[in-house]
Formats: C-alpha cells, structure tokens, sequence
C-alpha cells in the first residue's frame, strides 16, 4: 500500500531550494497528520549535502537520484528520475513546488505515473474521515476557489505555489537517512537543447525578494510614470516595482516584472497598488502580502475590497507627496 | 512546418468580474449571462505563434477544441484567424472530463493527423488554470516539450524555444515533432479580417466523437478522470479597508506615509 508523504526536494545550486523548504514544511504537517513518513526526493549531481538538509528540514528520509544527465533540469530527464523513485518507494502523496522547474515537471510526472494532480495549490489538507488530502486550489484566476480530491490513483499529486506556506525550520539536532536510488537515463530520450540562459536586466531589490513592492497598472497610459514616478519612492523605501498584467501585455514594462496568476508571486510586508483595479489575476501575485495599500480613482475598484489601507485619489498627486513624506521619515 | 493547436473555448475573463458564476452543487464554471463565450486567450496566442511560423517557413495549421457544439464558434473564429482546417472533438462521452481524460482525447485525435511536426498549445485555461493538458498529450504521444515559452519559431528543421524563468528565460532548441506551450508575452494575437470571416463561414467543420476516434471509453470524460471536485466556491474577503482621508490628493498622500510610520511598517 502507498505509504509516505513524499516532497520533490528541488536543488537550486547545489542547495536545497527555498521552495523545498515551503515543502518540507507543508509535507511535513500533513505527514504528521497521517501518521507517516515524510520523505524527500533530491534530484540532481551532488546533491548530498542538499539530501542532508531535507533531513534537517523535516524530513524522515531523503532518496537521492543522481546521474550526470541531472546536472541541469531537463523535462525528460527529470522526469525520468522520479518516475523510478516514486516506483520504487510508493509514496502515498507527492508534492511538486511550483518554481520554473516544478511547475514543468509536476504535469509530466503525473501524467508518467498515470495518477491525479491538482495545480498551483494554495493550502493542502488531511480529511480526517477518509484520509484523502484535500487541496485547494484558485480557479478562473482567483475568481472561486476549488477543492480537489484523488480518490482512485496514487501518488495523490499537488503542485504547490509558492509563498504560501511556511517553510520548515532548520534543526540540525534532526537525524534521517539518507539513501542512494539508482537512475538510468536514457540518453536517446534527451533530444531537447538548452543553448544558453539568459538573466534579466534588473537593478536594485529583486521583486521576489523585496519587503516592499510599489506597482502600477493599466491607469498609467504608457511607461513614463514607473520610471519618474514608482522608481525614485521605490529606491528610497529600498523596495521593487511591480506591475500589473495590463502594463505588461501594453509593452509598457518588460515581462519580468508583473506580479500576478502568470507573473510573479510577492509577497511582501507592504504592497502598494497604484492605478490597479485589483483583477483576480493580480490578486493571485500579491494577495498574500503582509499589508496592501490601495491607490486608485475608482472608489468601486475592486481591489479596496483586499486593501488593508486605501487611497482614492490620483496616484500622480499622492505618490509623489508620500514618498517626500517618507524620505522625510527615512533620514 | 505543420502545426496542429489545440483550443478551450472558456468563459469571457473580460466579463464584468460581478457577473462570474459556478454551479457549486454540480462544480461548474458557468457562462456569465448574456456574455459570449471566447477563444482561451492563451490558445490565441498560440494560434497568433502559429500563424507567424507559416507566414516564415508555410505548412498547415489544423486547430483542435474539445467541447460541446457551441464550440465550433471558437474554431470558426481560429479559421477566420488564418488556420486552414478545424476539427471539433464533441461526444456526450467526453463530458465533464479532468486533465487526465481531456489529454487522452486529444492525444488521441492528434494521433489521426497524417504528419505534424509542431503542436502549439496555450500555457493555460483561463476557467480552471490547470496547465495540465499540454504535458499529458506530449507524454501519451511521447514527445519532448518546453512549457510557458515567451518565444517560439522554426529553426533549421527543428523548433526553437523561450521558455519562461523567474529572473529570465532559457533558449531551448526542439527536435520535430515536438509540443511547445504558449505564454501571452509572446505575441498579441491578430483580429479576424473581414475576409478571413467570409472565408471561414464557407468552411466545414468535421466533428470527431469517441467512435471516430476509435478511442477507449473508460478513458475519456468523468469516467477517465482521475480527479474529482470536492468542493467550488467563490471566495469572499473581510473588506476592512481603512480610507485615508483628505482635502488634496498631496495632502492623503503625507497621512498615508504618516499612518504607515505609525503602524511600524515603514
């Protein structure tokens, strides 16, 4: 019978990940739940140290699968690695984080190991009563919420998005084994070419990592207002500027930098919204922050109904007026 | 390069965010009154991809959509676009169908396709946002794939791909046949032209149900779904938002960075 809660323990280089951690932290309280081990799958070359963390991180026991051809994350070759861990060790439920990578793999591997997923889950649980994990999940871009149960199909798979759940906690007094499972990779299988990566141009705070996000949207009507505007109030704050969906899709900022449903997920203790109507699929990027502040001219705007503070006014006035404010407050 | 891409016809997301609509007690994403139903927005991206690559290098471009026959609105508009064939997937049996049994159907109707060498599909749905799908028909018809790509076009006999990172993005370099899937960063998809329309009204649309496809019963819609809805509803919010008040916007603006001061949080 599948036993065990199984995390897809991502290495991001050669370290376990922040998300493994999201996890860990996640498998671990539904493991605990059921009774069962929580188990890490690290996959990768080198990866032992990242092996031993998981076990510090939570984790019961940690399967390392390690090949040359998993230096670097290839759809195929991941997959292909899983699906023999997951074959071998028959774990009840498996949980895929959805970074760049997770979000590629989960649906591969589930449809590999001919088993239910339920994507970009924001809270997982155990039914006490049937034992089945229940996952909840947005759907229509945040518009209604959807629980999904797998009641005939095993591993019970949930890709999980990230930011929200709380990491697990480093102790290293924590002790596991840690276990080698041999993969072959099949080399004829491995027909796609990753020619180059390209890192995005960014100065400053990186979105992700900024305890404060200043964003503008589709009342912006052009680039302007994110560099004479956002830039100047986010850089004294030593924030990121986000946008919207709408001002990425008019060109008016580059892809990296909208924060929503498709683009990134913040979530930082202050999010100031400028001229966004507050879209599902904007929620979706920063519903989870600490605190939101609203600007918007629209008192109807839907996004009031997720602020914390709001702001009904024109953000070129009120902006510009804030951040003399606050550079005042900052020296 | 020929191409086939799949489509979802999905409830309008432009619509008015008040009049969205579920069935809870069936765990339905229901059509907003009075508002039409569209092409998935990503699927038109992919179709707009498409439509480029032939534009460079010619081929065929056969569009595909599972659903009931009011669907055939969204391939009519994808041959008004510019494909030059479509093919509903419509049976009673393929109702109410999950990730799992959806990729089957349409795995195994691509499999009637004589020769393609690229399928493009949308990164996601916008009703259930599962992006699921892409990656079951590319594992059912065992074929390599890149997902959430910003760039997509032909390259010397294969297909050249961006795929999407959080600070960036990969080049990724495809053999044929592969399956790539389609982000809105990639392109904005073009209208219908008034020709395009006329031409699109005159063509015949097949429709392929499960005895065409001579395809698995067991497999296809609830009964080949792996999933099940336990629960769906519409999220409400505690709105507890404080307004900060003033005579100028310069004025609310000072208070709000006083109020954020007073709160610690700057």
């Amino acid at each position: 019978m599948a036993q065990g809660v199984m995390v897809f323990a991502e290495v991001a280089h050669g370290e376990l990940s922040a998300i493994a951690k999201e996890m860990l932290g996640t498998g671990r309280r539904l493991a605990d739940a059921l009774g069962e081990p929580l188990q890490a799958a690290v996959v990768g070359k080198g990866v032992g140290d990242a092996a031993q963390e998981a076990i510090y991180h939570g984790a019961d026991v940690a399967y390392t699968a390690e090949n040359d051809a998993l230096a670097q994350y290839q759809t195929m070759s991941y997959t292909d690695a899983m699906e023999t861990v997951v074959k071998q060790i028959e774990p009840n439920i498996l949980l895929v984080g959805m970074s760049d990578n997770g979000r590629d793999l989960g649906p591969r591997l589930a449809f590999r190991l001919h088993t239910g997923m339920a994507s970009d889950c924001v809270n997982l649980t155990i039914n006490a009563d049937s034992k089945l994990m229940e996952a909840t999940r947005p759907v229509s871009g945040g518009n209604a919420t959807a629980t999904v149960v797998i009641e005939n199909a095993r591993p019970q798979m949930a890709t999980v998005r990230g930011k929200t759940s709380e990491p697990a906690v480093r102790d290293d007094s924590r002790s596991g084994s840690v276990e080698a499972i041999a993969v072959e990779i099949d080399a004829a299988s491995l027909t796609t070419t990753v020619v180059e990566r390209v890192k995005a141009e960014s100065e400053g705070v990186r979105l992700e990592d900024a305890d404060i996000v200043i964003s503008g949207g589709r009342g912006f009507k052009g680039p302007d207002d994110f560099h004479s505007i956002l830039e100047p109030c986010a850089k004294t704050l030593n924030g990121a500027v986000g946008a919207s969906r709408a001002a990425v899709d008019e060109g008016w900022v580059p892809t990296q930098m909208q924060v929503g449903l498709t683009g990134k997920i913040v979530s930082p203790k202050l999010y100031i919204a400028c001229a966004i109507s507050g879209a599902a699929q904007h929620m979706a990027g920063c519903g989870y922050s600490k605190t939101i502040v609203a600007v918007n001219r629209d008192p109807d705007a839907p996004i009031y109904q997720r602020a914390n503070i709001g702001v009904v006014g024109d953000y070129t006035k009120i902006i510009p007026a804030f951040h003399k404010k606050v550079a005042e407050l900052l020296q | 390069m020929n191409i086939i891409v799949t489509i979802k016809q999905v409830p309008d997301p432009e619509a008015p965010k008040e009049s969205f609509r579920i069935d809870a007690e069936n765990k339905l994403i229901l059509n907003p009154a009075n508002v039409e139903p569209v092409m998935n927005g990503y699927d038109e991206n992919a179709l707009e991809a498409a439509l480029q690559i032939k534009a460079d290098v010619g081929g065929q471009i056969t569009v595909m959509c599972m659903g009931g026959t009011s669907a055939s609105r969204a391939l009519k508009q994808a041959l008004a676009m510019g494909a030059d064939e479509a093919i509903l997937l419509n049976d009673k049996a393929f109702e109410n169908a999950d990730a799992t049994s959806t990729a089957y159907v349409l795995s195994e109707a691509i499999k009637k396709v004589e020769s393609y060498d690229l399928i493009l599909c949308g990164r996601q749905a916008s009703d259930w946002d599962l992006a699921q799908v892409p990656s079951g028909i590319a594992e059912y018809l065992r074929l390599p794939s890149v997902t959430a790509v910003q760039k997509v076009e032909a390259q010397d006999g294969g297909v050249r791909a961006e795929r999407l990172l959080e600070d960036g993005y990969e080049v990724v370099d495809l053999p044929t046949p592969c399956l790539v899937t389609v982000s809105n960063e990639t392109n904005s998809p073009r209208y219908p032209t008034l020709k395009g329309i006329m031409q699109a009204g005159k063509k015949k649309i097949p429709t392929w149900d499960l005895g065409e496809l001579g395809a698995d019963a067991a497999r296809v819609g609830s009964a080949g779904a792996l999933t099940t809805i336990s629960k769906l509803e519409i999220p409400t919010f505690d709105s507890k938002c404080e307004f900060i008040e003033g005579d100028t916007p310069e004025e609310m603006g000072v208070k709000l960075a006083l109020r954020l001061r007073e709160l610690k949080i700057i």
